[in-house]
């Protein structure tokens, strides 16, 4: 079906199979690859994008229920938490692969964006769907503070 | 004196070995002596200068840092161009890294004699080799700028990428780098002493990574894409040794988007123009498997079999005094075994390679590939073109704690095989789901120790024996020939045949066991169960014969392992071993030499719903020169999390089958951000050369746990996973 996506900001015209997954669009048809498949059945967090502003998983929303929604990936995530988070996560130097970090940015980034003042146990709760397998998680949390105090500085 | 000879290890060199087999790479690389001009790379017209096969250095004045080992998180791209810059005296803002193409004669790990990552190596086989690259590369812009200036090379001062003279000269390396190219490369340029570091052992070095992988532009092998490329997932049987018999594709061939469908040794591939028709395409395909040379037995008998053969001794790894007489004459004798699952690797980016037929008619693939010259001969064979026609770009991964380098390279196979059995012109990917890389084999492989240990009347240790029983996964394969002497595979019995501890009396050996499921290294190897049991059991026998945990290892330790001493001493302090501890929680400690580097740490463990709950870790680890110190505490923190994964979590079992149990995270469940320790990592200051770091965090993490829930609730966690049970405390 040709479908017309709102993906960072701008209008992209796509003719694909109605229930593939919006991950497998972004990355074969629009080729934004920083949205990774980790699991494809909504359990490491590595596809994470936002719709209309909520973080969602890209692997398991059929691309036809998104006519007329606003998709944000993490090649098109800006503002002040990005900013914020993006440079927390250089000044740790968080990412170790790096194959996760797309998904635990645009989650940090949401979290921050409801709460810049978050607990260790705020920031376990938003980073719990978001499996690390190299395990980053330590610096993750420490970034994560860190970009909520400079928002708040 | 040692208790126990050295085992031999081709894998993991000795400072030695290093330097001896180090001796010919480096003269291989350096010829020509006369260096040769590069054209490409940075600036269009102009040419780079590349001093040898490590360092390009570009008019434009960026410094291209090549890095022969694959960067998948242990932080060989940061680590190797440090050298690089350190002995440039560069500014670290003009330093670029990059994979090194594969090519075993210029990027070879010199014990290997093949381009391979492992044995957190990268390091230990770089320290030497890229420092000579860089002070080669410095010598000769120096040289260039000597001449273009009339002055005496000896006057030229480098700073942060800038030469400079008294006399008012002053010069970036791009200025240099055409001129550069025509002097002769000084056969052995000094290199800095500790005190000149102004770049190893910076606390505060930015990683040259981190910016790429924080937007999404970090290029891994799942993210290439080629004109007219296909996509293909295969079929995989759901039992290890079974083949296909039959398929029926109709089904498959009628999905929108799917291209073909083909038999090849691992299975049935389907080859679509995108993902999702791929992965449609394989749940339509229908296929009959011959499994009659299949494993059809569950993971409880394959454990009972070894289980059963640990009982008696196996083929001797190491022996010592009288074990039987010791035994027999001890005032107390403890007998325990441990038994270790099958474990994935499960790394972030599930398997995957991309292939496409190259103009001049050879092949061109992407591949993140961590046994790089086995992967390139595998290609070129199922290609059936000469080595030389086959360009394979190594690719940052996500995540490989082993599972990227196959001695059967059947990752490599698997995608060649698809690419020419779809007729060798359109450009395949080959994408493993994460349901084909935790059903698909290649696991930490099932293994069983069995432990005995006397303590004479004043609770001194005289015996320990130790048999160990599971599969080999060098045993039928190539690397038999170094790693499996006498009916040992030494990558089974590694941190037991040798050990910390001074015993006068032991007996450790091996029986090796094979079954069709495929098994291979898994993050510290031999270390994962070898670890685990040695530092449960030393605990155990310590708490029979009253000692104290730290000072009764202390006093057992061999002068060998002063520095192993050093990191336990070390660990110790910091976490407050002896103080009063909160109800309910309890410490617990080990210690570990893996891969040439010392690690000791020390756990506080509370049990929370009969699980184990690890609060903080404390770490401290002395892995020679720390060359970046922030790689080193974040690859502690990584492999304690990796660590505390397996041991509380994950097993691969197979059913009354033989079909594995598992399937995605789901069931084969990863540790998560809120059940992750704080970590505290301290960092012994070293002179002696650098090891490594990538693995060496893992093996002390399980048995300072299990240590800890032993003391708590007094049932020492002996089959792993902890959480098959259910803990009081
Ligand atoms: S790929 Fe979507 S949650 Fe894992
Ligand atoms: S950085 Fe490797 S999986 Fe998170």
């Amino acid at each position: 079906m040709a479908l017309t996506l709102k993906i960072n900001g701008k209008d992209r015209n796509v003719d694909v199979d109605g229930e593939t997954p919006l991950l497998w669009v972004l990355r074969d048809d629009l080729r934004l690859t920083g949205t990774k498949f980790g699991c494809g059945v909504a359990q490491c967090g590595a596809c994470t994008v936002y719709v209309n502003g909520q973080p969602r998983r890209s692997c398991v929303t059929p691309v036809e229920t998104l006519e007329g929604a606003e998709v944000t990936t993490i090649e098109g995530l800006e503002g002040r938490e990005a900013d914020a988070v993006r440079a927390a996560w250089a000044e740790y130097d968080t990412p170790q692969c790096g194959y996760c970090q797309s998904g635990q940015i645009m989650t940090a980034a949401a979290l921050l964006q409801r709460n810049p003042n978050p607990t260790d146990e705020d920031i376990d709760n938003a980073l719990a769907g978001n499996i690390c397998r190299c395990a980053t998680y330590v610096r993750i949390r420490k970034a994560v503070k860190a970009a909520g105090e400079r928002l708040e500085g | 004196m040692a208790p126990y000879d050295k085992p031999e290890t081709p894998i993991i060199a000795s400072r030695r070995d290093f330097l001896a087999g180090a001796a010919g790479l480096v003269i291989a690389v350096s010829l020509p002596v006369r260096a040769r001009a590069h054209k490409g790379g940075h600036g269009p017209s102009r040419a780079a200068f590349a001093p040898n096969a490590f360092v390009r250095v570009a008019p434009d004045n960026i410094i291209t840092v090549l890095i022969k080992n694959i960067e998948f998180g242990q932080g060989p791209w940061t680590g190797l161009a440090t050298l690089v810059a350190e002995e440039m005296d560069a500014d670290w803002g003009q330093i670029r890294a990059e994979h090194a193409p594969s090519n075993p004669a210029l990027y070879s790990d010199p014990m290997l004699g093949m381009q391979l990552t492992g044995g957190s190596a990268s390091m230990a086989t770089s320290y030497d080799l890229m420092r000579k690259a860089g002070a080669t590369a410095r010598a000769m812009l120096v040289a260039a700028a000597a001449k273009a200036w009339g002055v005496p090379a000896g006057e030229i001062a480098v700073d942060k990428g800038v030469l400079s003279h008294p006399a008012g000269h002053q010069g970036s390396f791009g200025d240099f780098a055409e001129a550069a190219a025509d002097e002769t490369a000084p056969e052995d340029p000094p290199l800095k002493t500790a005190d000149q570091f102004t770049f190893i052992g910076d606390e505060k070095l930015p990683k040259l990574d981190t910016a790429e992988k924080s937007n999404g532009a970090a290029e891994f092998t799942l993210d290439v894409y080629r004109g007219g490329m296909l996509t293909a997932v295969v079929a995989h049987p759901n039992r290890f040794g079974a083949t296909v018999a039959s398929f029926d594709d109709s089904a498959a061939r009628a999905v929108p988007g799917v291209v073909d469908v083909k038999q090849v040794s691992a299975g049935v591939a389907v080859l679509a123009e995108n993902t999702y028709a791929a992965l449609k395409g394989r749940k339509a395909l229908s296929v009959e498997w011959d499994e009659s040379a299949a494993e059809s037995r569950d993971t409880e008998t394959i454990l009972s079999e070894c289980e059963a053969a640990a009982q008696a001794r196996g083929a001797i790894a190491h022996e010592a005094g009288d074990v039987d007489d010791a035994l027999a004459n001890a005032e107390t004798v403890l007998e325990a075994d441990f038994l270790f699952p099958y474990l994935a690797h499960a790394p972030m980016e599930p398997l995957d390679a991309v292939i496409e037929r190259s103009a001049d008619g050879g092949v061109e693939a992407w591949i993140g590939s961590q046994g790089t010259t086995l992967d390139h001969q595998m290609i070129a064979n199922v290609c059936g073109v000469d080595l030389a026609q086959v360009k394979l770009h190594v690719m940052l991964a996500g995540g490989s704690f082993g599972r990227r380098a196959q001695m059967t390279s059947h990752l490599a196979q698997e995608a060649a095989e698809i690419f020419m059995a779809a007729g060798g012109d359109r450009a395949v990917k080959l994408m493993w789901t994460r349901e084909d890389d935790i059903r698909g084999g290649y696991y930490r492989p099932v293994t069983v120790h069995h432990l005995r240990g006397g303590l004479d009347a004043d609770g001194e240790i005289i015996a320990w024996e130790q048999t160990v029983a599971g599969q080999s996964f060098a045993a039928g394969t190539p690397f038999e020939a170094f790693m499996v002497r006498n009916g040992v595979d030494i990558m089974m019995v590694e941190g037991a045949s040798e050990t910390p501890y001074a015993v006068a009396n032991n007996a450790v050996s091996a029986h090796i066991i094979q079954n069709p499921v495929s098994t291979l290294w898994w993050r510290s190897v031999g270390h994962t169960h070898t670890g685990y049991a040695v530092e449960c059991f030393i605990d155990e026998l310590l708490e029979a014969g009253g000692k104290d945990p730290v000072a009764g290892r202390l006093a057992l330790m061999t002068d060998d392992y002063a520095r192993l001493a050093g990191t336990l001493e070390k660990a110790a302090e910091i976490a407050g071993w002896g103080r009063d501890m909160p109800e309910g929680r309890a410490l617990g400690v080990a210690s570990v030499k893996s891969f040439n580097s010392y690690v000791s740490q020390v756990a506080e463990v509370s049990i929370e719903g009969g699980v184990p709950r690890v609060h903080k870790v404390w770490c401290a680890v002395d892995c020679g020169v720390a060359v970046n110190p922030e790689i080193i505490r974040a690859q502690m923190e990584g492999g304690i999390g990796y660590a505390l994964s397996a041991i509380l979590f994950n097993e691969i079992t197979l059913d009354e089958t033989g079909a594995v149990e598992q399937s995605n995270f789901h069931d084969y469940r990863s540790l998560r951000i809120s059940e992750m320790p704080e970590v505290e990592v301290a960092i012994i200051a070293s002179d002696e050369a650098p090891t490594g770091v990538g693995e060496p965090g893992v093996p002390p993490l399980g048995p300072a746990v299990a240590n800890a829930v032993r003391r708590l609730t007094g049932a020492a966690p002996r089959r792993l996973p902890m959480i098959r049970n259910d803990f009081q405390a």
